[in-house]
């Protein structure tokens, strides 16, 4: 019988059925951050248990870590920092801390090191491990309780989830990128639209995607409610992940980490690649986006109070108006960092757009490299020099900074944001502060204007 | 964990709530669980200078007692912090009704024991409808029988076999799973070597 990618990790990966209509799924590899972790070791000391496959756990310091300067900002993020090393120590866990060249935002770091492959099962206490979807390898994020558990255990508690295909076939317009592709997707589909799935990308726009936008696409699936993202193994998967630290010490299989023809999902979406553009988000949920060169959305003859209320309340907290043009927003930050886009080839992309030009002199603009690695190389490819010279504050340390904002890059009430986040929530980057979502590339095209643009007027221009 | 709850029950409409705005991340940074009921729904419920604000159901009577939360679809969106689920319980929420919970946050609640019941959008219109009157009114959810009864109507409401089950044990999991090792040590030789990951120190 055809199976789906996803029904063929589930099973690959199945412990035993339990009684009470779970199952133990075995966890290949386990990521922790100094966040969600501490109170999972404090729960084993309690229980007096041990961890049961130490080699299997890789801990990265990346949440709550200043990238101005390597050293803790104050004491309470130095306290989860070192509460981390002191657990891996004793749990005999791999650490990579501060000062470690190999430290970053663990979904960076994970692929750089050569720590997913297809056919794997990935948990870590983080809800952007969709990412490694994109490898063929079926990663999710967990509670602390289940961080717990999977110490204790290598495994999970278990419950099968429904399949979602999502295919976006056709050519994507120039200034289209991976992350538009995913706004789009979450902006269809909506919010919670896939909760309790497990979403499939598949077309030639996915396949035309390179493993750096596979990956952001993957990541914001949680975006939608989708518990698990996956794509199916290529040969661009595969050669990506040779070469790295842990190449050699892996193998799970390779191209049979796919869907079987005529496989059967519980839902469908299609999408023409051709249909989208470079989207911003308007509001305070990810699905709240609109194409960068239209305008903020009004009330509708058809809409329901709830959507009305729900708009009100989202032009509200970020003081737009309904029917002022997107590019007309004036901007006080620009932001490129996040396990969304902060690998080199997002850094490579926003670089293209502000080489030999300048910031506007209003904007703070800051750059944070997904990784220490990323960061050198992007430092020896003379990136940092173009994002310097255009005004860009370029941090020498990693980590995921002003994306949730739990380090000191802390927005101000009001201060409204381009982001290459995944996240426009209230509150999100700090009390008060308003998100605007978008590719990497549209953050550095409003950095220099100092009001949201559009990036295809700066592709023309180099064209000319 | 209590097989029935029972309380008052508040309104909470909007959709999409997610667990920045449940837990915003100031109150993240801690190695405890405890001390959370005061970050949660911070920003709605208190001002800048921690004055409450009047315009939040539950720092309103009679709602400031409530048990339970009638709320939009999509709750609980958002990131994995289990922090959200520790401060609504601490908080004294007991049950959550809605029509759609996102993944972790629904796995996050069943742990520690905050019943999340899934209904139609039809019953949580009629609920949170019901929920707003001001005199207060009180839901039971009857987790055995997967009813919530209000009055003399009862209402059945959607909970996974498994979850239900872990709520009328009140099961420690880890403890619990740890008793198939023996399965887990047979998959575990059914590895190939290059299965076995094994990060470099």
């Amino acid at each position: 019988m055809s199976r789906t990618l996803y029904d063929k990790l589930v099973d690959a990966h199945k412990v035993c059925d339990l009684p009470d209509g779970d199952m133990l799924i075995y966890v290949d590899f386990h990521i922790m951050n100094e966040y969600t972790s501490s109170q999972a070791f404090s729960g084993l000391d309690q229980k007096g248990l041990s961890v049961w496959r130490p080699e299997a756990h890789l801990s990265v310091v990346d949440h709550v870590n200043a990238t101005r300067q390597r050293d803790p900002h104050d004491a309470a993020s130095k306290l989860l920092i070192d509460n981390l090393e002191a657990n891996c120590e004793k749990h005999n866990i791999a650490f990579y801390g501060l000062g470690d060249r190999r430290q970053g935002i663990e979904h960076v770091v994970v692929p750089e090191q050569g720590l997913v492959a297809p056919g794997m099962l990935i948990a870590c206490g983080d809800s952007h491990t969709t990412t490694y979807g994109a490898f063929g390898a079926l990663g999710f994020g967990i509670g602390t309780s289940e961080v717990e558990h999977v110490l204790a255990t290598q495994t999970l508690r278990y419950k099968r989830l429904k399949t979602m295909l999502v295919k976006i076939d056709g050519d994507l317009a120039p200034g289209v990128t991976a992350k538009d592709i995913i706004m789009k997707v979450v902006q269809v589909v909506g919010a919670g639209g896939a909760n309790g799935y497990a979403v499939e990308f598949s077309g030639s726009a996915i396949r035309a995607q390179e493993m750096s936008g596979r990956m952001t696409i993957c990541n914001m699936a949680v975006e939608l409610g989708g518990r698990a993202a996956l794509i199916g193994a290529d040969q661009k998967a595969l050669e990506a992940i040779k070469g790295r630290a842990h190449s050699g010490t892996l193998d799970f299989g390779g191209l049979e980490w796919n869907s079987d023809a005529g496989a059967d999902y519980d839902t469908e979406f299609e999408i023409d690649a051709a249909d989208i553009a470079p989207l911003v988000s308007w509001g305070t949920s990810p699905d709240q986006s609109v194409p960068v060169d239209s305008l903020v959305p009004a009330e509708t003859e058809g809409m329901t109070p709830k959507a009305r209320e729900a708009l009100n309340r989202a032009l509200d907290y970020m003081d737009l108006k309904a029917g002022q043009a997107m590019i007309d927003i004036e901007i006080d930050s620009a932001f490129i960092g996040s396990c969304t886009n902060s690998r080199i080839e997002d850094l490579r992309a926003a670089a293209a757009i502000l080489k030999g030009k300048k910031v506007a002199g209003s904007v703070n603009a800051i750059v944070v490299p997904g990784s220490t690695y990323t960061r050198l190389q992007a430092e020896a490819e003379g990136i940092d020099r173009v994002f310097k010279e255009a005004g860009f504050d370029w941090r020498p340390e990693s980590g995921c900074s002003m994306c949730l904002a739990m380090n000191d890059d802390i927005a101000m009430d009001g201060e409204r944001i381009a982001s290459s986040t995944n996240r426009n929530f209230e509150g999100r980057q700090d009390r008060g502060a308003r998100t605007h979502l978008m590719s990497p590339e549209m953050v550095a095209a409003a950095a220099i204007h100092g009001r949201i643009a559009d990036v295809r007027d700066f592709l023309s221009e180099g064209a000319e | 964990m209590p097989k029935i709850v029972h309380g008052l029950a508040a309104a909470l409409p909007l959709a999409n709530v997610d667990t920045d705005v449940i837990m915003p991340k100031r109150f993240l940074i801690t190695i405890t669980c405890e001390g959370l009921a005061e970050g949660t729904f911070a920003d709605l419920r208190f001002h800048d200078d921690d004055t409450p604000r009047t315009d939040f159901v539950l720092n309103t009577r009679p709602w400031h007692g409530a048990r339970i939360l009638v709320v939009g679809d999509n709750f609980g969106c958002g990131s994995s912090r289990e922090h959200a689920v520790w401060g609504l319980v601490q908080l004294g929420i007991q049950g959550i009704i809605g029509t759609s919970f996102a993944g972790i946050f629904y796995d996050n609640a069943r742990k520690n024991g905050l019943a999340l019941p899934i209904v139609s959008p039809e019953v949580r219109d009629q609920l949170m409808q019901a929920a707003s009157h001001e005199d207060g009114v009180s839901y039971t959810i009857d987790i055995e029988n997967r009813i919530i009864r209000t009055g003399e109507t009862e209402l059945p409401f959607d909970m996974d076999d498994a979850t239900q089950t872990a709520h009328l044990e009140g099961r420690e999991d880890t403890l619990n799973s740890l008793e198939f090792a023996d399965a887990n040590r047979n998959y575990e030789r059914g590895l190939d070597d290059q299965q076995r990951v094994r990060v470099i120190q």
